[in-house]
């Protein structure tokens, strides 16, 4: 008994600090994702020509606060027919497995919870990989029709886009040379170039592979709503139904970190080697301070009290960030005591890398969000056509043709820039081949007698 | 230092040890399919914990993602072709008890037999998996990659001959006579 005390002496004086970044991370990340939600809907509203949530608070600023409180005291119904156990186990599981994953992620040079895993981009591939088992069980252990085919159309999907996705990370890797999450950007730094500008049907690839993975549309055919409902979610309601949403916005966050990190430069501003460009680094609080007057602005406008101390209280939160941000800046003045400023220097380092990295991450999720909106949802047999068709040839393809380019670049003695000399030709090529592929397919088909209908449950 | 290191690997270890013995006990008593599917999947998830503990990274993250799509396969199978209101009533796998008896036999003498020429007995002192220290250790997945791909070359790209005309079989076998 007393050694087990020891032992977890022990186990906290190590790792006090990613055990308290993790208890950080679980506790701020459903405040965060409900943000998300609102701003998807605030897009949604935008490109339909509405307004969107606008009751709760300034422009509906409150609504994923009331959202929350609404689920969480919601009456909890748990099918006569249902699993007990597995019914319980199952949105459990889903969200234990995002969070996790996100353990793994380098967000800034600082700011890691599993500090350096030699595995990085394997472990939170992998990992986050296991949450699709929440959806299966989910599926299953409903006793429902509708929750079952979601649950097998989810599975489906997944094992066939994840061939895909991998052979994309491949051809980062390939660039990279490690797996490890940090040394992945210090390559970037060192090419002077983002691998999503090496291998553009790679991250091209990746990008269509991870929103069939989170199951987003136009691929949400696992909770399409006009053929089951809602999918594998169809027999779960108030808290239990929310942890399955926060587990699937927890997966988006983390793929796209994933493409961040590896082809997207992680961490580094804008050409970070190039230093007539270094004002790049005041752009961030510049735009801060933008937002927090124009909150300040419209302040006086606000119909209730409430409402105008909200919009300042924005406004006082966006200026904080915003010197925040500026710190470093302002650190390399020649006012600023030198020795004061390279104390400083990481931490702050590690903040501005921060923000560009969730700032990456944010135009990618805006990214989803617009095709979302955009493109109707695929029909089944259309998106597996789609993988095994198309993508699965063409990573394959692409991963060979970069072998090759980075094998002739380095006779060449390309560097950097000029490797795309060798990169951009071989995507091309891949991608023509891919095509050609999917054509003669499609030829041989359509020549085939009869041509049955598609099975949409195949 | 070094004894108190000992002490938390042990702990970690005995955790995913009992973890992975009790749930691959439960995968074969469990009467619904689904069930034992779940505690399969524990038993090997505690298993990735202690190649974790002894620094195989490597091998923990592939123990993962292997068997995440191995198992996943295996239950759209259970899903789809076990009838389980049949299944749970039936009493399964009880046929070759002598058998299965007579092998556990053998199983637990070379247990034994191993425990007995390391010379700890689980009596004198608990026997444990020590890790190498960190910092002694090269990077695992470079590890990996040199023995396969410069000490076992020749082997390894056999295997992947082997699995390939296994997969052209799979899909010959599948595709329709047109």
């Amino acid at each position: 008994m007393q050694g087990l005390t020891q032992a977890t002496l022990e186990f906290v004086n190590q790792y006090w600090a990613p055990l308290v970044c993790g208890l950080a991370i679980v506790a701020v990340l459903p405040l965060i994702v409900g943000y998300v939600v609102l701003v998807e809907r605030k897009l949604m509203a935008d490109m339909q020509a509405r307004l969107g949530p606008m009751r709760v608070g300034p422009h509906g600023l409150l609504q994923p606060i009331a959202d929350a409180v609404k689920l969480l005291i919601k009456e909890d119904i748990i099918p006569d027919d249902a699993d007990k156990l597995v019914f319980w186990l199952a949105p459990v599981l889903s969200v234990g497995a995002a969070l996790l994953a996100m353990a793994g992620l380098a967000i800034g040079p600082a700011f890691q919870i599993a500090k350096d895993i030699n595995i990085g981009i394997l472990f939170v591939v992998g990992v986050s990989a296991l949450g699709i088992f929440g959806i299966v069980l989910g599926g299953w252990a409903s006793n429902s029709h509708y929750s079952l085919m979601g649950a097998l159309r989810s599975s489906a999907q997944l094992v066939s886009y994840e061939t895909a996705a991998g052979m994309a990370l491949v051809c980062g890797l390939l660039f990279a040379g490690t797996l490890n999450m940090t040394s992945i950007v210090q390559a970037q730094h060192e090419q002077g170039m983002w691998f999503g500008l090496l291998a553009p049907v790679a991250f091209f690839v990746y990008l269509v592979a991870s929103i069939a993975e989170t199951n987003r549309a136009p691929f949400d055919l696992p909770e399409a709503e006009s053929e089951l409902v809602a999918g594998y979610m169809t027999e779960f309601s108030g808290f239990r139904w929310s942890l399955y949403f926060l587990a699937e916005y927890t997966n988006m966050i983390v793929v796209a970190s994933v493409a961040t990190t590896l082809f997207l430069g992680g961490w580094l501003r804008p050409f970070p080697r190039t230093h007539w460009l270094d004002f790049i680094d005041f752009l961030p609080p510049l735009l801060l301070v933008a937002i927090g007057v124009y909150c300040l602005m419209r302040t006086p406008k606000q119909p209730a009290r409430v409402q105008q101390l909200f919009m300042l209280a924005v406004a006082g939160l966006c200026f904080t960030v915003a010197v925040v941000l500026a710190a470093p800046v302002l650190l390399r003045t020649p006012f600023v005591n030198p020795l004061l400023a390279s104390a400083a220097k990481p931490f702050y380092e590690g903040i501005h890398g921060g923000f560009w990295f969730i700032f990456k991450v944010s135009a990618y999720l805006y990214f989803f969000m617009w095709l979302r909106f955009t493109i109707p949802r695929y029909r089944f047999d259309q998106l597996m056509r789609l993988g095994w068709h198309f993508l699965i040839p063409l990573s394959i393809i692409n991963v060979l043709l970069i072998g090759i380019a980075m094998i002739a670049g380095s006779y060449l003695h390309l560097e950097g820039g000029w490797l795309l000399l060798a990169t951009i030709p071989a995507s091309i090529i891949a991608l023509i081949v891919a095509l050609f592929i999917l054509a003669m397919e499609q030829k041989s088909e359509r020549q085939q007698a009869g041509g049955a209908a598609p099975d949409p449950y195949a | 230092m070094p004894l108190r290191i000992l002490m938390l690997d042990q702990v970690i270890f005995y955790f995913f040890a009992a973890i992975a013995v009790v749930s691959a006990i439960l995968t074969v008593t469990r009467r619904n399919v689904v069930h034992s599917a779940i505690f399969l999947i524990t038993a090997l998830l505690a298993t990735a914990g202690i190649f974790l503990q002894l620094r195989a990274e490597f091998l923990f993250i592939v123990q993962i993602i292997l068997y995440v799509g191995g198992i996943m396969v295996l239950f759209v199978f259970v899903i789809m072709l076990v009838n389980l209101d049949v299944a749970v009533r039936q009493l399964q796998f009880a046929r070759q008890k002598w058998v299965a008896m007579l092998i556990s036999l053998a199983l637990a003498a070379q247990v034994g037999l191993m425990l007995w020429s390391t010379g700890k007995m689980p009596g004198q002192g608990m026997p444990v998996l020590v890790a190498a220290p960190v910092d002694k250790l090269p990077p695992n997945s470079e590890a990996v990659a040199r023995s396969l791909f410069e000490s076992y070359l020749l082997p390894f790209e056999i295997a992947s001959v082997l699995l390939l005309v296994a997969m052209i079989g799979a899909v010959v076998m599948a595709k329709k006579r047109a």
